[in-house]
């Protein structure tokens, strides 16, 4: 067993964990954070992506206690109170999804990609930086569009109150 | 996952002790450890965290020499401002790598310690001569990589980083696999001052390979037309379902061609 500590979305928390528990399950499990998903379990689909130290990681491939000392933001970290991140409201203007089991490791991923190019990016680059996100229902094509139409508000420094993605 | 007792190293000099402990493994960013751990295809007693040991990480370009810090991590040799300039090849390869997440998290010394044969730094060391530096001794690429998953590390060895001169040319092309997206075959081309070499990932029954067919037609011109008609025998390759032994060999050809027009370019 260890300590883990943990900032997740703004809040320090802590707790013991065996030290072959992942990530994700902490965040599931000790913490009650469930938007987190497991999908494959094979580090492939990107259900589990969460932002470690500002970074898009899959916490389905990283143990608890690696991350002690991190901060993480989670899919539950992104809206502001009732305002949704920019993400989170392109993904629902632009219906980037269907049956949702995806959509947390797309809106993470997707956050951190806008964040990588503040210069915008195009449907090309979208699309490869997707690869380690699997989408069983949409096709990706809304979920491409949202993500452009995200990046174009957020470049255009959207009034939107969310949260800056750690 | 079996029950395992992790250990954050906070040197190199910590994690050579703690490696002694039990079937101690050492752990980088994980990407492939963690996974094989969660399948039980690996099942060490102790794991030893490399990944946040500060003199491990990092790209370092002194004139043509440059040194990347083992626990560098693909994202961080992809996006380095100097090594772009150096080595834009290598920088590129490793952009290719698995995806953004797994790219923020890997890294070049857990890959290279890996060894797997379809792994894309192993073709880029070979070909550009690296010295693989561990916390005993430096070691050749050439006398590093010994077969599939396998190397010349010593039990409890540490990669502590890898330096290679920056070549006057260099590409990576890469043939991927349709679904999973590694290497199928992929093929780093060199030209520096010692003559042209050139590596072959994913194709090998016994790992990363140098082409000499390809480098002998490249020796005399470097150019992609000095390919036109040679032959890679396809003896020692792989055949799996996604490719046979005879395929491989002609993409082994058509990479290196389109690698060779890139390092021109």
């Amino acid at each position: 067993m260890s300590d883990v500590s943990l900032m997740v979305n703004g809040k320090r928390v802590s707790g013991a964990a065996e030290d072959r528990t992942l990530l994700v399950h902490f965040l599931r499990e000790n913490l009650g954070l469930t938007g987190t998903h497991v999908g494959c379990d094979t580090s492939q689909c990107g259900a589990c992506v969460v932002h470690v130290d500002g970074k898009a990681v899959k916490s389905c491939s990283m143990l608890a206690v690696q991350a002690s000392g991190s901060t993480v933001v989670t899919i539950e970290g992104l809206a502001n109170g009732a305002d949704l991140h920019p993400v989170q409201a392109a993904f629902k203007e632009h219906h980037g999804l269907q049956c949702g089991f995806c959509t947390p490791g797309m809106i993470m991923t997707a956050t951190d990609m806008i964040n990588r190019h503040p210069e915008g990016l195009d449907e090309a680059t979208v699309r490869t930086e997707l690869e380690g996100n699997i989408c069983r229902c949409t096709g990706y094509h809304n979920i491409v569009k949202a993500i452009l139409a995200a990046s174009k508000t957020m470049s255009k420094g959207s009034k939107g109150k969310a949260k800056q993605a750690a | 996952m079996y029950s395992v007792n992790y250990h954050r190293a906070a040197s190199v000099a910590d994690a050579a002790k703690l490696i002694k402990a039990g079937d101690a493994k050492l752990l980088s960013g994980g990407m492939t450890l963690i996974p094989a751990m969660k399948t039980r295809l690996a099942a060490p007693s102790d794991l030893v965290d490399l990944s946040k040991i500060k003199e491990l990480q990092g790209v370092k370009v002194s004139g043509k020499t440059v040194t990347i810090g083992a626990a560098s991590t693909h994202f961080d040799v992809a996006n380095d401002e100097k090594l772009k300039k150096a080595c834009p090849a290598l920088a590129h390869l490793a952009s290719l790598i698995g995806d953004p997440a797994v790219r923020h998290r890997g890294t070049i010394g857990g890959s290279i310690a890996n060894n797997d044969p379809a792994a894309d730094y192993p073709a880029a060391l070979l070909a550009l001569g690296a010295t693989i530096v561990t916390n005993k001794r430096a070691i050749a690429a050439d006398k590093f990589f010994k077969g599939l998953f396998e190397t010349s590390l010593k039990d409890g060895e540490i990669i502590t980083a890898v330096s290679f001169t920056a070549p006057a040319k260099a590409a990576y092309e890469k043939f991927r696999n349709p679904a999973s997206r590694y290497a199928i075959v992929g093929v780093f081309v060199a030209k520096g001052k010692d003559g042209v070499s050139v590596a072959v990932t994913g194709a090998g029954d016994d790992g990363v390979f140098r082409s000499k067919e390809i480098e002998a037609a490249l020796a005399k011109n470097f150019a992609a037309s000095a390919l036109d008609g040679v032959k890679v025998p396809a003896k020692n390759l792989m055949t799996d379902i996604h490719a046979s032994a005879d395929y491989r060999a002609n993409l082994i050809a058509v990479m290196a061609k389109r690698a060779v027009a890139a390092a021109n370019a």
